[in-house]
């Protein structure tokens, strides 16, 4: 990390400068690596908080409880700093420590709250007289769920699921801060060394990183919305309300989002 | 065996023997001998919290009335603060660091930046719910815009303008700990102090008071949401 802090410009000039040569990222260590990093990290805690929050928040909206931890887990996860979570872990005993696990585990708490309530609330605004159909067919609580309710929750699960990507990739950035790699480590360096082209360009990074994840996602959700459309006779759920319902668990999550950085 | 034998000497009642000594996670030790400091830092920390709230509050009640009124403002607005959340805290604190220099100003600016998408969202939400047959009997009653505004419009879009408060005034309460970057983290000084030092009391001891004082604030914003709107006593949430 020393020769680029001690080569090139320290202006505008100097983050084109450095983001235009090659070695910058090519290098051991170099922005290939911690852009990897960063998207493994983040990945992995989606994984694990999607294998945690999808299936409880399924369950619970399926029999109908839990709703108070469903929609105020938000407000606990917002309350808790995400920098000082993963001190704490980093400071336990093995398997934590500063490492992977420990990144993951603190990642995934503050990525199971938008997943939890948007899943619960999926299921629970699932059209009440498509529910009854399906039970007076004869269907079992399990076929009702993952016939009826799991389609019908699809749209509030995807952008819940896109709310916590983007989330979950900016608050990555926080693991450079406690000797984790990842884009953060290139902006906590660029920040001690008063480097700021290599902040401007990690910061950058992030940003773009996180807007990708989010337009990404946003296409595969509405691929998604226009093929169940398509696929349901006659699919109750016209496009506006659907929409609409997404952005209100939205901001709600957004407020997540926050806390989580 | 001969560790036992001393650690037994140490546990017999050496003057040495505490929890501080022992690095334990919990230790009231720490809290009676550090109070100071701990003080200090938890007065840092709701200093930043009301200069934070004070000023979005006040810039956010122009943008999201000029919002609500003006389509291109509004655009403009919800555009941006979609663009803003997106930006990681720490990227955002190093960024300002160039701009406005290593101080708690610049902690300040990165917080009041994510309040305000949170306050202007959740004022404009409030302003487009009021009713439009308030509106159109308080103009029918002859109400000019301003008097429209602060008797009709505000009153009623307070509800929906606290949601938004309280979830930036609990986000700046655990945000505030990056500011350690700054030595303007208040509890996350400390946080970061006991990271480096590996002293787990201190750690815990403040993460724990930062928790506790986001629920706090949390819980005063439900009371004065309940004070400022007598009309809504006993409607729930």
């Amino acid at each position: 990390m020393a020769d680029p802090v001690a080569q090139g410009g320290r202006g505008v000039s100097g983050v084109l400068e450095y983001l235009l040569d090659p070695a910058t990222w090519t290098r051991e260590d170099g922005l290939v690596d911690r852009l990897v990093e960063h998207v493994g990290i983040s990945a992995l805690a989606l994984l694990v908080a999607a294998v945690v929050a999808i299936p409880v928040g399924l369950w619970l909206g399926h029999v109908g409880r839990g709703g108070f931890v469903a929609l105020n887990i938000g407000g606990i996860g917002r309350a808790v700093p995400t920098y000082a979570l993963l001190v704490l872990l980093v400071l336990m005993p093995a398997p934590f420590g500063a490492n992977v696990p420990s990144f993951t585990v603190a990642l995934a708490l503050f990525t199971i709250p938008p997943l939890l309530t948007n899943t619960w609330t999926g299921v629970r605004e699932a059209d009440p007289a498509a529910v009854d159909a399906g039970r007076g067919l004869g269907m079992s609580g399990w076929q009702l769920l993952w016939r009826v309710e799991l389609p019908m929750a699809m749209p509030l699960l995807l952008s819940g699921l896109r709310l916590a990507a983007v989330q979950v990739v900016a608050t990555t950035t926080v693991v450079g801060l406690v000797g984790g790699g990842a884009l953060g480590r290139v902006i906590n360096t660029g920040f001690v060394s008063q480097d700021t082209r290599l902040v401007i360009a990690g910061a950058g990074l992030v940003a773009l990183l996180a807007l990708a994840t989010e337009v990404g996602l946003g296409a595969v959700e509405r691929r998604s919305g226009r093929r169940s459309r398509r696929g349901g006779d006659d699919a109750p759920e016209d496009p506006v309300p659907g929409r609409s319902a997404g952005e209100g668990a939205g901001t709600s999550a957004q407020g997540a989002a926050q806390a989580a950085r | 065996m001969i560790d036992v034998a001393a650690g037994s000497v140490l546990h017999a009642g050496s003057v040495a023997d505490n929890c501080l000594l022992r690095n334990e996670w919990v230790c009231p030790l720490y809290v009676t001998t550090r109070s100071e400091q701990i003080l200090a830092a938890l007065q840092q920390h709701v200093a930043i919290l009301l200069v934070t709230l004070a000023v979005s509050v006040l810039l956010a009640l122009p943008l999201a009335v000029l919002a609500h009124r003006t389509a291109w403002v509004r655009g403009f607005v919800l555009g941006a603060s979609t663009v803003v959340y997106t930006i990681p805290s720490l990227a955002m604190f190093s960024l300002l660091l160039p701009v406005i220099g290593f101080s708690a100003r610049t902690v300040v600016v990165a917080l009041v930046l994510y309040s305000l998408t949170v306050l202007v969202r959740g004022l404009v939400a409030g302003l487009d719910a009021v009713p439009g047959e308030a509106v159109d009997a308080a103009v029918g009653m002859g109400y000019g815009r301003w008097r429209l505004l602060r008797e009709v419009q505000l009153p009623l879009a307070l509800p929906t303008a606290f949601a938004g408060l309280r979830i930036a005034a609990v986000s700046t309460v655990a945000l505030t700990t990056i500011g350690f970057l700054f030595d303007s983290g208040g509890l996350g000084n400390l946080v970061n102090q006991g990271l480096t030092s590996y002293f787990k009391a201190e750690v815990l001891t403040a993460t724990v008071l930062c928790v506790v004082l986001a629920v706090l604030v949390d819980l005063l914003l439900v009371g004065l949401r309940r004070w400022l709107t007598p009309w809504r006593r006993g409607v729930a949430a």
